[in-house]
C-alpha cells in the first residue's frame, strides 16, 4: 500500500515536501499482516546464506539479538561495538522490566490491549501495523529469554512473576530484580558469543562506525576506526543495520552512558536516510537531581518507586525548611491534587511536566531549586521499613551512596532528566531506512512509541526488532536486491574513507582554547532550556541561532590534543560532539514546526485549559520524516500521514 | 575554584600496550559530592587546558551496570567501598589525601593506555561455553518449565556478574574463577542449562588456563572487592561441577539437576 504524501497546511518554514514515503505496510486485517507478510516475503536458501555478508552497527539488544540470530542463520555478520565489549552495550542499565502479552495473571490482557495501550500512550503518533507487530512478538521473545537462561523473577511455584509498571491496568512486566536490561542483554551477548565461537559472527569491539558507504544508491559497508590504534578501515557487506541507540547525549547530562553518540545514524542521516520526529525525546521524571558544574551524567532511579512514594513541593515559594519542618498542610502534592485518579502514577512526560511547573514557580528543593520530594514516609508507616527495604533497597542503597542522604529517614529529592529518544532514522515496516540495504533496529530508529514510549517498552523493542523481524525482512531484501560485484576498492569506499579522515585530521589541526567537553555542556545547556520539557517558538528560533554560532565557534576554537595513531578519548568525543551539534539543530526545526504538544513534545503555545497537552490531529497526524538537502539549516521535510484504523485517537486524560 | 578538597594523585601513564609505564605526580580539586571519576575529569580538563595528554580510563554507565570502569585506586581494587569505581564518591577521601591510581595489574588484562586494560580474555571465556545453545524460534512456551525459586533466585545472584574484571585484579594469582564461576552458577541452576552443563564447565575452566588466568588458593580477595558481592560459593560449586565431568568425561549421566 503506498501511502501519499501531501501537504495539508499551510507553508511553514524551511518546508518543502518532495517524495513519497512508502511504508510498505501490509494490508488486511491488522491480526493478519505480520504472518501474511512473513508468508509472501523472499527467502534465502540455507546453502545460499553464507554467501552474505550483513553488518551489524551496535551490539546492545537490538544489535546484538540481530547479529546472533543472523548468524544462527548461516548469515556472515560482522558487529561493531565502541564498547570494550559487546556486554556493555547501553541497554544494560534499564531498570524495570520488558512488556509481553502473556496474560499470566489472567487479568484481561491480550495482544491487543498491549497494542491499543502503545498506539494511546505514544499519543497516536505511531504507526499502528508496526505496534501490532510488536505485542504479537512481545510473547516470543520471554520464550526465547527464559530458554537462553534468563533469570527472570518467579512465584513460589516456579512460574514467571509479573508485575504493573508504569501504571498500566494489567501486569504485564517481566522482571529480573532491578536489572532487566543487564540479564537480556547477557542472554544476546551469549547468543552472539557463541556465533562467535562457531566463526559465524566477527566480532569487533573499540571499533567506532565514522562512516557509511553507499553505492550504487545501496547500503554497501562502514568505515570505522579502530579505537585502540586510530586505523580507519573499509568493511563491505551485503546490507548494513544499524543498531547504535538513541542520541539523548545531545542534551550532555542525560541517563544515558557517556558514550552514546549519534554519529552512526547522522552520517547515515547525511548519506540520504531520513530521520524521523527528531523533537520526540523522553524525560524520565525521577532521576537523581544535578549536584554541581562537574557533573558527567544523571542517574535515573526507577519508575517504580512511584507505585509507593508520594512526590510534593512546599505549598510556598522560597520555603526553605527541611522537609521535617514542613507541616502537612504546608506541603503541596501537586500530582494526588491534579490527577486524583492517577495520582503519582500518571505518564512519566505528565509527571515530568508538573515537576518543571512547580519549580519554575520558586517552589523547587534542593541546591538550585531544582528537585521535587519523593517521601516514602507514609508507605514505610503503613507497610514497614522491612516491605520498603524488600521493593527498593538497592535503589535505595544508590540514592545513600550518591547523594550521602538516607532516603528512609528523610524524603529522596528527584528532578526530569533526558531518558530516551523517539525520534530516529526513518523506516518502512520492514525496518529499512530510505537507503535501500540500510536497515535500522531499535531505539536508532524512530520507532513504535510514537510522541511517548511507556515504561518497559524499550527492552521488548530492541529484542524484537533483532530476534524476529530483521531476520524475516533482511533475507527478503537480500534475495532480490541486485548487489553489484564490488570491493573495498571501490571509489565510494576511497571517498568516503577520505571524508572521514579529513574531518578527523581538521579536529586535530584546530588546536584551540576550549576542550570538547566545555562545548557540549553548552551545546547541553541551550538544547535542555529551549528543547527540553517545554518549547516554544521564541525559545526554538533562539536555540536556532545560538546552535550555529556555537557549532562555527566549535570548529575554529576546539582543543583535540595528540594524534590518530592510538587511543585518544578527546578526538573520539570530538567527532560525537559535532555530529551533535547538526542533530540539534534538527531538533529544534522539527520541534518549531511541529507547533501542536503531543507526548513528550510539549509547545507551550498548545495547550488545553487546564495546561495539558493539547494534540492537534487535524494538522500533525503525520510523522516528520527530514531530508538532509546539504544545508543543516535547510532540511527538507517529508511526511508520512498516520492513519488510525483501530485506535481512535482521543485526548489523553489522567484526572 | 575551591572546592573544599585539595587531593595529590599518583597516576600510571603509559604510552601504549608496547611502552613502559611510570607514575605522574598531579594535584587537583575535588569536592566530596563529585564521583571518583568526576574527580579524573576535573583534572583532564586541567590538563587539556595545560596541553599535556589526559589520562586515559574506561568508563560508560557512570552507573554501575556495564562493568567498564575499574581502577586500582590505593592497591584496592574500585577502592575503599566495594562498589564499581564509578560509584565511588570523593567524600569516600579526605582533604589533603594521596592516592594511586592504577589500571588492573593481571597478564591477561594487558594495559592499553595509561589506566585502560585489555579484558577481550574475558569475552573468550563466554565464547568458549558461557551460554546455552538455543537458536533464535526454537523456544518452548516460557512456563512450560517451572524453575523453583529458590534457584531462580541463587541462579540470578550470580548472573548480577557484570564483569568488569575486579576479582582478577584483586587475585595475586590473577584467578578468573569468580568470573567464571559465576556464570557456571548463573546457568547450572537452571533447568535450560543442564544439558550442557559439564562441557560448559570443561571448556571454559580450560580457557581460563589458556588465557593465562591463575588459579584459586582460596584467598578471597576477589569476592571481597567485587561491586556486585557475588559469593566464593560459585567458585566451590564449579570445582564440584569439574570434578563431576572429569569423572563422566564430560558425559551427561544422570545427575540431579538445578541445586547439585
Ligand atoms: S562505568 Fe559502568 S560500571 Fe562503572
Amino acid at each position: 500500500m503506498t501511502v501519499e504524501t501531501q501537504p495539508k497546511t499551510g507553508v511553514r518554514p524551511t518546508t518543502e515536501y518532495r517524495v513519497s514515503l512508502d511504508s510498505k505496510t501490509p494490508a488486511g486485517p491488522i491480526e493478519q499482516r505480520w504472518d501474511k507478510h512473513k508468508f509472501d516475503m523472499k527467502l534465502v536458501n540455507p546453502a545460499n546464506r553464507r554467501k552474505y555478508t550483513v553488518i551489524v552497527v551496535g551490539s546492545g539488544l537490538a544489535g546484538g539479538a540481530a547479529a546472533a540470530t543472523l548468524g544462527e542463520q548461516g548469515y556472515n555478520v560482522k558487529c561493531f561495538c565502541y564498547q570494550d565489549s559487546p556486554r556493555r552495550a547501553h541497554s544494560i542499565a534499564a531498570q524495570g522490566g520488558i512488556n509481553a502479552a502473556k496474560n499470566y495473571r489472567n487479568d484481561g490482557d491480550s495482544i491487543y490491549r498491549l497494542f491499543y495501550d502503545t498506539v494511546k500512550g505514544g499519543d497516536f503518533r505511531a504507526r499502528e501495523s508496526n505496534v501490532y507487530r510488536l505485542a504479537q512478538v512481545s510473547v516470543n521473545i520471554i520464550d526465547q529469554c527464559v530458554a537462553q537462561g534468563v533469570p527472570f523473577a518467579r512465584e513460589y511455584g516456579g512460574l514467571l512473576d509479573n508485575r504493573s509498571f508504569g501504571g498500566a491496568q494489567v501486569s504485564r512486566t517481566f522482571y529480573a530484580r532491578g536489572q532487566t536490561g543487564q540479564q537480556l542483554l547477557l542472554g544476546a551477548y551469549q547468543a552472539l558469543s557463541r556465533q562467535i565461537a562457531a566463526g559465524k559472527v566477527a566480532m569487533f569491539p573499540r571499533n567506532e562506525m565514522l562512516d557509511l558507504v553507499v553505492i550504487n544508491g545501496r547500503a554497501r559497508g562502514i568505515i570505522t576506526r579502530d579505537m585502540t590504534t586510530g586505523k580507519i578501515e573499509r568493511h563491505l557487506g551485503d546490507a548494513v543495520v544499524l543498531a547504535t541507540g538513541g542520541y539523548g547525549n545531545v542534551f550532555y547530562l542525560s541517563t544515558n552512558a557517556k558514550g552514546c553518540n549519534t554519529t552512526a545514524i547522522w552520517r547515515a542521516h547525511r548519506k540520504g536516510a531520513f530521520f524521523g520526529n527528531p523533537c520526540f525525546t523522553q524525560i524520565h521524571p525521577t532521576c537523581i537531581p544535578v549536584h554541581g558544574d562537574y557533573q558527567s551524567k544523571l542517574t535515573l532511579m526507577s519508575e517504580s518507586l512511584r507505585n509507593d512514594g508520594r512526590i510534593w513541593v512546599p505549598k510556598n515559594p522560597g520555603d526553605s525548611r527541611s522537609a521535617d519542618k514542613i507541616p502537612e498542610d504546608e506541603r503541596d502534592y501537586f500530582l494526588e491534587r491534579k490527577y486524583p485518579s492517577f495520582g503519582n502514577l500518571v505518564p512519566r512526560d505528565v509527571a515530568s511536566r508538573n515537576a518543571k511547573t512547580v519549580c519554575d514557580e520558586g517552589r523547587g528543593v534542593g541546591p538550585g531549586g531544582l528537585g521535587v520530594y519523593l517521601d516514602f514516609a507514609d508507605s514505610i508507616k503503613r507497610l514497614g521499613r522491612k516491605t520498603i527495604e524488600e521493593r527498593y533497597g538497592n535503589l535505595f542503597d544508590m540514592y545513600a551512596r550518591i547523594t550521602a542522604e538516607d532516603p528512609y529517614k528523610q524524603p529522596m529529592r528527584i528532578y526530569p532528566a533526558i531518558h530516551y529518544t523517539m525520534g530516529g532514522l526513518w523506516v518502512d515496516y520492514n525496518l529499512q531506512s530510505t537507503i535501500p540495504g540500510l536497515f535500522v533496529a531499535g531505539e536508532a530508529n524512530f520507532s513504535d512509541h510514537g510522541a511517548n514510549r511507556l515504561g518497559a517498552s524499550a527492552l521488548m523493542q530492541g529484542l524484537a526488532d533483532g530476534y524476529f523481524v530483521l531476520p524475516y525482512t533482511l533475507a527478503d531484501y537480500l534475495a532480490q536486491a541486485p548487489l553489484d560485484k564490488v570491493s573495498t576498492d571501490h571509489e565510494s569506499f576511497r571517498e568516503t574513507e577520505s571524508d572521514v579522515t579529513g574531518r578527523i585530521q581538521h579536529l586535530l589541526s584546530i588546536k584551540g582554547k576550549r576542550t570538547v567537553d566545555s562545548f557540549h555542556r553548552e551545546l547541553g545547556q541551550i538544547m535542555w532550556d529551549e528543547c527540553g520539557m517545554a518549547r516554544n517558538e521564541q525559545g526554538l528560533k533562539k536555540a536556532l541561532q545560538r546552535i550555529p554560532e556555537l557549532k562555527a565557534e566549535y570548529w575554529e576554537n576546539v582543543c583535540v590534543l595528540g594524534a590518530n595513531e592510538e587511543v585518544n578519548q578527546s578526538l573520539e568525543k570530538a567527532g560525537r560532539v559535532a555530529d551533535f551539534f547538526e542533530l540539534a539543530e534538527l531538533m529544534c526545526l522539527d520541534a518549531l514546526q511541529r507547533s501542536e504538544s503531543c507526548g513528550g513534545h510539549f509547545r507551550e503555545e498548545s495547550q488545553t485549559p487546564e495546561g495539558e497537552a493539547q494534540r492537534d490531529d487535524a494538522n500533525f497526524s503525520y510523522v516528520a520524516a527530514w531530508e538532509f538537502s546539504g544545508d543543516t539549516s535547510k532540511p527538507i521535510l517529508n511526511k508520512e500521514p498516520l492513519n488510525f484504523e483501530y485506535v481512535h485517537p482521543t485526548q489523553r486524560s489522567y484526572k | 575554584m575551591g572546592m573544599g578538597m585539595k587531593l595529590t594523585l599518583r597516576v600510571w601513564r603509559q604510552k601504549n600496550r608496547m611502552s613502559p609505564g611510570r607514575f605522574a605526580t598531579y594535584n587537583v580539586d575535588a569536592s566530596p559530592d563529585m564521583s571518583f571519576l568526576e574527580m579524573l575529569d576535573v583534572l583532564n580538563e586541567d590538563l587539556i587546558m595545560k596541553g599535556e595528554d589526559p589520562v586515559a580510563f574506561d568508563h560508560d554507565c557512570r552507573e554501575g551496570i556495564c562493568g567498564t570502569c575499574g581502577l586500582m585506586i590505593n592497591g584496592v581494587a574500585h577502592g575503599p567501598e566495594q562498589t564499581t569505581t564509578c560509584q565511588l564518591h570523593m567524600r569516600s577521601f579526605k582533604d589533603g589525601d594521596e592516592i594511586t591510581i592504577e589500571p588492573w595489574r593481571a597478564k591477561p588484562f594487558p594495559v592499553l593506555k595509561d589506566l585502560m586494560v585489555d579484558r577481550g580474555s574475558f569475552d573468550r571465556v563466554i565464547q568458549s561455553g558461557g551460554y546455552i545453545s538455543v537458536s533464535t524460534g526454537s523456544a518452548p512456551e516460557a512456563n512450560a518449565t517451572p524453575v523453583p525459586k529458590d534457584f531462580a533466585d541463587k541462579s540470578m545472584d550470580a548472573a548480577a556478574c557484570i564483569g568488569c574484571g575486579a576479582c582478577v585484579a584483586a587475585c595475586p594469582n590473577a584467578s578468573a574463577m569468580l568470573f567464571g564461576g559465576a556464570k557456571i552458577a548463573h546457568l547450572g541452576f537452571l533447568p535450560q542449562g543442564q544439558a550442557e552443563r559439564s562441557q560448559r564447565v570443561l571448556k571454559m575452566v580450560e580457557k581460563m588456563d589458556e588465557e593465562g588466568f591463575g588459579s584459586c588458593t582460596n584467598i578471597g580477595e576477589c569476592s571481597a572487592v567485587c561491586p556486585k558481592e557475588i559469593s566464593l560459593d560459585v567458585i566451590a560449586r564449579m570445582n564440584r561441577d569439574l570434578i563431576w565431568a572429569s569423572l563422566t568425561k564430560g558425559g551427561e549421566k544422570e545427575r540431579s539437576s538445578g541445586g547439585g
